[in-house]
């Protein structure tokens, strides 16, 4: 098929289903949904060949080669079927244009603020939120950023009417800063550029352990004036929330793990993590997970491998180390949807596909603490997963049909799908 | 006593003190001191050279008037027998400022950008100066004169060290003794000029170093033009430039790439600049020899870091870790490749830090006669003054030093320092030699004493026996004070003695630790060959070890250049990039940097034979729009900056280069950014890991412009009100008007009519005469369709949109005005003006015909373009072919560079890349990077590379822990802040 006829199929394809769905989120799953033939890549590092994949009530009631067929039946033969990917420490719907200061609301003033929730201020409505569907990204952890202690975030699924409606997790995580024990000059104040040892380095260690002390001194007491920030830490110390530490030097992950773990905090991730493919046994030991910097970066010094950005990742989890992916970094929320790429991009340094798979599923949802529903093709776990019509991890293949987020049926298309239809007509109709 | 010695200095003073002839006096009456001194026995260096053994110097009213062997020496002279002594030509600094009063830092007015300039009839421009002189600044600086010949200096040269143009210097004498009258030789030596701006402005432009050199240029000719009558206002700056015009002209560039680029603007503007360099000329030393250049070089080699810390020591890169060992090589470097130098104490935190490094550059193998020359000789030329100062020949200032020894023998002492006939003393010479061993008996206990070191001075060490007692030494004065203590007892013995005259010994009175005293004899032992000194010598002989230079002087480069060969890709699949696809199980013959030939068997001949079975073979990926590899990337002072070019500031040793090599890309244009409307010059370079800047630059580059629209030339998203345009109307009226000066300009200079010459409308004519093209970086429909109609207007063709991204919108006029569109894959919302971009843009325009490439814009990006014209594929279906031109062909048509590169076709450049997998494919990893038939980038030899960075990191960080062990200063560690470029990067 020469280029314009298939340009012209495209367009008639196009015209003909243009839907105005977009932005509507989809209706609870009423009807039992059955995907037939495809390849199933399951999320943990497994793939069922010929699959048959049933969903009811949002839930996958069953999966595996010799099932029947229930409710309605998309055939999919050829094609691949993947778990929902999912995005951690991501700001999706707390900004939408970032030279436009009143769309950005990810970084609240003031160093120790973890009562600063994140899903209260997610825009579920968000143009950016809904380009992620297309490409297979369809739950994220939505983060503040900014200060010592960033605050609070929350799970939410990339489909919905509101922050409500949107919810997988509320307040699962507490996100922190580590301070650095180099620091940049400031150049643009005059000092020189570069990289110098950060003096104070002790002493915002001492600032950070202090808070802890005080926060965890805090939860046994009763009576006394309310302190939000305090209280918002409580759930570190019953375990029943998770600190996330974003931290990528050798030294720096070490002191916030140890002083993390020397305050009773059950739960740490590192995020970032540049050098933790130093210290695999120190992370194993202590039981942390990492959510690595993004694949696409550049080394950090001149002196770093060209590839390191790109290998890093797969040195951790050969080392045993848990890990999973994440986009944090320029221009971050709309790069977001490249994550498939990014775990893609670790299979040219010898990853395994399906291991470099789970670096976006399986992995993410059991560092987040939401792998009894989400992350693999299980039976009993929510039906969040999505048909692509080629290899998801490759981006010429990564083509996806359908998408669905606890059996709901969702649109995939957006703003962008929409111009591109309208100009195509343009240009076909002249 | 006292008094009849005071009453002595004030006569010699009052003597010395001669004011100048025709004033009058009326603190006693006028008289003169005609008499000679005169320097006999001494071992006479009149220059560096020219040394007399046993000559004698003779000075009158502060001028050598003979020196030589045998010298008449008149009645009337005072006569100082230097036996065994040394006589040297004082030294020269010809680059400071010392004794002129630092100007003070213009505050900032406001946060809007300042654009015009604070001062009234001078140039337009407050960073040009070429009015300033120093004398009007100049205060002598006692207590740094005194610093300065300390260390042997006598003269120095001295300026303002402010603004691009920085007027002229003083040439002064380090004399105490008699005033400005005297001591000044120059007032207005010199003219000077830099990189940098005035402190005392804050005028935006030049914001960059490519706008300070296009500041220069213009300036040039402007002076020129006003020579001429042709301006009717006044200009004082330029009337001084013009004044200035035959004064010896010195640069500071204070980098070897900053060298070549003063250089090239002195070449320009038949300008002979000194250029004062910045002492890593080491690693270019072929193009600084080559600029012809005389220099004046400092020695601020750096300390080591501090590395004991291997969490800190990471931060510290192997460029920085090599400057420290390889720095001190400079001077010898320089010297023996025939390079005309001057040193100077510029850039030395404290100046008696010059000691200290110059011993370093001795370390490290500098000639001691260079050196000499290079502080007397030398300057004295460069400075235009060999007829006044560095040297003792007649005539010239008495100016000299007397030392104990060869001048810079570690075990030499400095006696005096001679400036314009007055003595300075720097260490007593008349103080007698000590040094040697000696026993002394006090107390019924004999102690071995030996004295070493400097003659004035000298340590001690004190043994009883086998035990060693820590001593303090103090000789002055001829009086010895020497203390040791006895270590298990912790008691401290004090002696002192007084060292006669005559004979060996000295003698005193020793006091014990319990207050007793006795009288002691020193008693010197015959000489046996001072065990310790040999010993010490032979350390001094020890070479440091000094790892090689690599191309570039940096992590990962080449240890020795690699060469082009001749190469036969056996059996790949080959993406042409052309007509004929993909070809599957083919080879691709490459000889003398060209495709030879494509087909299947392909002999090998002589070349070089590589399997590609299962793997693909490409065309070099071309990125579009890049900022790597520049020191620079917006001019943005002024709205128009067409006269600047990202061609004087290419930097061939971005790690950047090679990263893209790793990614498969060949060339890429360096894109000036989006500060202003119009944009620099671009510079398109081949990604030669290796070679200079020059090297880069493609030859007979086709010539570009950068434009620019939309919210960054506007200024939208950062507090700026006060530059014109703010707003896409005025964006337009910025085009028309410099169009509708350039095509008057044009005309005139046709017709032959003088114009004054000028650097952006030369650029402009350029465009309208279809010489230059335009490649616009733009975001919206309707700015996109404003920016074709001007230049339809102006009866041109606007050659790319970069960005564009919303090309998609207006695709069918675009392929009707003829322009190409370079486009992000999938980049969108990052400001307002990109909130209808969409990751189709590149398909649909493709779909209209458009010529479409895919860029970066970024370092990152660009090292996977590969992947991201893959994307395409994805949104709207585009096939694999046509998104595989768009990262090479494409560009290559957008840069006029299709006729050499950017496809796989016989008689192209061997730009190649092989790759593991379908190079579109998120699997696929450059395996191998060709650029005209040399292998810039090979996976194995990147393992061996980082290996070696390794390996060096490690031996360096071993040798920095011995130099702090030894005592050594060290500085914390400190690391590179990687900047990485975008459009919008500004400084």
């Amino acid at each position: 098929m020469n280029v314009l006829h298939k340009i012209a199929t495209i367009v008639v394809v196009l015209t003909t289903s243009v839907s105005f769905a977009q932005q509507t989120p989809a209706p609870k799953q009423t009807q039992t949904i059955t995907i037939k033939g495809a390849t199933a890549h399951i999320g943990n590092g497994s793939i069922i060949e010929n699959s048959t994949i049933v969903f009811e009530d949002g839930k996958i009631s069953d999966i595996g080669t010799n099932i029947a067929s229930k409710g309605k039946v998309i055939d999919a033969s050829g094609k691949h079927v993947y778990p929902g990917i999912i995005a951690p420490v991501s700001t999706l719907g707390l900004g939408e244009i970032d030279a436009v200061r009143p769309t950005i609301d990810d970084d609240e003033i003031g160093e120790m603020i973890p009562n600063i929730r994140s899903l209260i201020a997610y825009n579920a409505e968000s143009k950016i939120v809904e380009s992620m569907r297309p490409n297979g990204v369809l739950l994220a952890q939505i983060t503040p950023q900014g200060g010592r202690i960033s605050g609070t975030s929350s799970i939410v699924r990339l489909d919905a009417w509101n922050w409500e409606d949107a919810a997988v997790k509320t307040d699962d995580g507490i996100h922190m800063n580590w301070p650095n024990s180099f620091r940049r000059g400031r150049w643009w104040l005059g000092e020189p550029r570069g990289y110098k040892p950060n003096k104070e380095y002790a002493k915002d260690i001492d600032d950070v352990s202090n808070f802890l002390v005080n926060a965890k001194a805090y939860k046994n007491t009763k009576e006394q004036p309310m302190n939000e920030a305090f209280k918002a830490m409580k759930g570190l110390f019953d375990g029943s929330k998770t600190l996330f530490i974003n931290a990528d030097g050798e030294k720096e992950m070490i002191d916030a793990v140890t002083t993390a773990k020397e305050q009773g905090i059950k739960n740490v991730v590192i995020v970032g993590g540049y050098e933790a493919h130093k210290i695999t046994n120190f992370l194993k030991k202590n039981d942390i997970s990492v959510l690595v910097r993004r694949v696409h970066t550049t080394p950090e010094r001149e002196d770093d491998d060209y590839d390191l950005p790109y290998r890093l990742p797969k040195l951790l989890a050969d080392a045993g180390v848990m890990v999973a992916l994440q986009a944090n970094g320029q221009m971050e929320r709309m790069n977001t949807r490249n994550l498939a790429f990014y775990a893609g991009h670790l299979v040219s340094q010898g990853m395994d596909k399906e291991k470099a798979l789970q670096l976006i599923t399986e992995n993410t949802a059991k560092i987040l603490g939401i792998d009894d529903s989400y992350g693999t093709l299980e039976k009993g776990k929510s039906a969040t997963l999505f048909i692509s019509e080629g290899d998801a991890l490759d981006m010429r293949t990564n083509i996806l049909t359908h998408a669905f987020i606890d059996g709901r049926d969702v649109s995939l298309e957006t703003h962008q799908t929409e111009l591109w239809k309208r100009y195509m007509e343009k240009y076909e109709g002249e | 006593m006292r008094k009849i010695t005071f009453l002595l200095l004030c006569c010699f003073f009052s003597s010395l003190i001669f004011a100048q002839e025709y004033f009058p006096k009326n603190d006693g009456v006028k008289e003169q001191n005609n008499n000679y001194t005169a320097f006999t026995n001494a071992t006479l260096f009149v220059t560096p050279t020219e040394k007399i053994k046993s000559g004698t110097l003779l000075i009158q009213n502060g001028k050598v008037v003979a020196s030589g062997k045998s010298i008449d020496i008149p009645e009337n002279s005072i006569v100082i027998d230097l036996k065994g002594k040394y006589i040297y030509p004082s030294f020269i600094d010809s680059y400071t400022n010392f004794g002129v009063k630092q100007l003070k830092k213009a505050e900032r007015n406001g946060r809007s950008a300042q654009y015009k300039p604070s001062r009234e009839g001078f140039y337009w421009n407050d960073h040009i100066k070429p009015e300033q002189v120093a004398i009007d600044d100049f205060k002598y600086d006692k207590k740094l004169a005194k610093e300065l010949r300390n260390l042997g200096f006598g003269t120095v040269n001295t300026l303002q060290m402010d603004g691009i143009a920085r007027g002229s210097g003083v040439l002064v004498t380090l004399n105490d003794e008699e005033g400005d009258a005297k001591r000044i030789l120059d007032d207005a030596l010199g003219q000077y000029f830099s990189f940098e701006k005035s402190v005392a402005s804050r005028q935006s432009y030049p914001t960059s170093l490519m706008g300070a050199m296009a500041l220069l240029r213009q300036m040039y000719h402007d002076a020129d033009w006003y020579s001429k009558g042709n301006i009717a206002t006044k200009d004082r700056s330029l009337e001084a430039l013009l004044e200035n015009k035959d004064k010896i002209a010195f640069f500071e560039a204070g980098s070897k790439s900053n060298n070549l680029r003063a250089d090239k603007i002195g070449d320009e503007f038949n300008a002979n600049y000194i250029i004062v360099g910045g002492g890593d000329e080491y690693e270019m030393i072929t193009e600084t020899k080559a600029t012809q250049s005389k220099f004046i070089i400092p020695i601020n080699f750096p300390e080591a870091y501090d590395v004991s810390n291997p969490y800190a020591a990471k931060y510290i890169s192997l460029a920085d870790m090599r400057d420290w060992n390889q720095a001190p090589m400079n001077p010898k470097v320089l010297s023996e490749n025939g390079v005309q130098f001057a040193l100077t104490t510029y850039e030395l935190e404290k100046p008696k830090e010059f000691t200290e490094k110059l011993k370093k550059a001795f370390e490290y193998g500098f000639d001691k006669t260079k050196a000499l020359a290079s502080l007397t000789t030398v300057p004295a030329e460069l400075l235009g003054k060999s007829d006044q100062i560095g040297s003792l020949k007649p005539g010239r200032y008495a100016n000299f030093l007397i030392t104990s020894g060869e001048i810079f023998d570690e075990e030499t002492t400095l006696y005096e320092n001679w400036v314009q006939g007055n003595k300075n003393v720097i260490n007593t010479k008349d103080q007698k030699d000590i040094r040697g061993n000696y026993k002394i008996t006090s107390g019924g206990k004999t102690y071995d004493v030996v004295i070493t070191g400097d003659v004035s001075k000298p340590k001690a060490k004190v043994k009883a026996g086998e035990i060693e007692y820590p001593s303090k030494m103090d000789y002055s004065e001829n009086w010895v004070t020497l203390s040791f203590t006895d270590e298990k007892t912790n008691e401290v013995f004090r002696t002192t003695g007084i060292v006669p005259k005559q004979g060996d010994d000295f003698s005193g009175k020793l006091v014990a630790p319990d207050g007793s005293e006795s009288d002691f004899t020193a008693v010197r032992q015959k000489e046996s060959a001072s065990e310790e000194n040999s010993e010490k010598k032979k350390d001094k002989t020890e070479k440091p070890e000094i790892v090689p230079l690599t191309y570039p002087n940096i992590g990962y480069g080449f240890t020795t250049k690699p060469k082009q060969e001749d190469v036969l890709f056996k059996n790949a699949t080959v993406w042409t990039s052309e007509e004929e696809g993909v070809l599957k199980n083919t080879d691709v013959l490459v000889k003398d940097g060209k495709i030879a030939e494509i087909g299947t068997d392909l002999r090998a001949g002589g070349a070089k034979t590589i399997d590609a079975t299962g793997k693909h073979l490409t065309a070099g990926i071309i990125d579009e729009h890049s900022h790597l590899a520049a020191l620079a990337i917006n001019e943005a002072g002024q709205n128009s900056s067409a006269e600047v070019t990202i061609e004087d500031v290419v930097d061939p040793e971005d790690v950047g280069i090679y990263r893209n090599l790793a990614g498969g890309v060949t060339s890429i244009q360096i894109l000036h950014g989006s500060a202003n409307p119009i944009g620099g010059r671009s510079a398109i370079i081949k990604l030669k890991w290796g070679e200079n800047a020059d090297g880069l630059i493609y030859d007979n580059s086709p010539k570009f412009i950068k434009f620019a629209l939309g919210e960054n030339v506007k200024q939208s998203n950062w507090q700026s009100f006060n530059r014109f345009p703010q707003t896409r109307m005025g964006v337009e009226q910025v085009y028309t008007n410099y169009f509708n000066r350039a095509k008057e300009y044009d005309a005139k200079k046709k017709s032959g009519q003088a114009v004054r010459y000028d650097e952006e409308l030369e650029v402009f004519a350029e465009i309208l005469n279809g010489e230059r093209f335009v490649s616009c970086h733009s975001y919206v429909q309707s700015e996109i369709n404003m920016l074709m109609k001007v230049a339809e207007k102006f009866d041109f063709r606007i050659n790319t949109f970069t960005h564009i991204l919303e090309g998609y919108k207006v695709a069918d006029k675009m392929k009707e005005h003829g322009v190409g569109g370079s486009t992000f894959s999938d980049w969108w919302a990052y400001k307002y003006e990109v909130n209808d971009a969409i990751p189709y843009n590149a398909s649909i325009m493709n779909s209209q015909g458009v010529t479409v490439a895919i860029n970066s814009d970024d370092g990152e990006m660009s090292r996977r373009l590969n992947q991201e014209a893959a994307k395409s594929v994805k949104y709207g279906g585009m096939s694999e072919e046509e998104a595989w031109n768009m990262v090479t062909i494409n560009p290559a048509k957008l840069l006029h560079l299709d006729d050499r590169t950017g496809s796989i076709k016989e008689g192209k450049d061997a730009d190649l890349v092989l790759w593991s997998d379908n190079p579109l494919s998120v699997y696929a990893k450059a395996e191998k990077t060709l650029i005209e038939g040399t292998t810039y980038f090979d996976l194995e030899k990147d393992k061996e590379k980082r290996n070696a960075i390794k390996k060096e990191r490690n031996k360096l960080v071993k040798m920095m822990l011995a130099e702090k062990q030894n005592g050594g200063k060290t500085k914390p560690p400190k690391g590179k802040d990687k900047r990485e470029f975008h459009c919008e990067t500004i400084n």
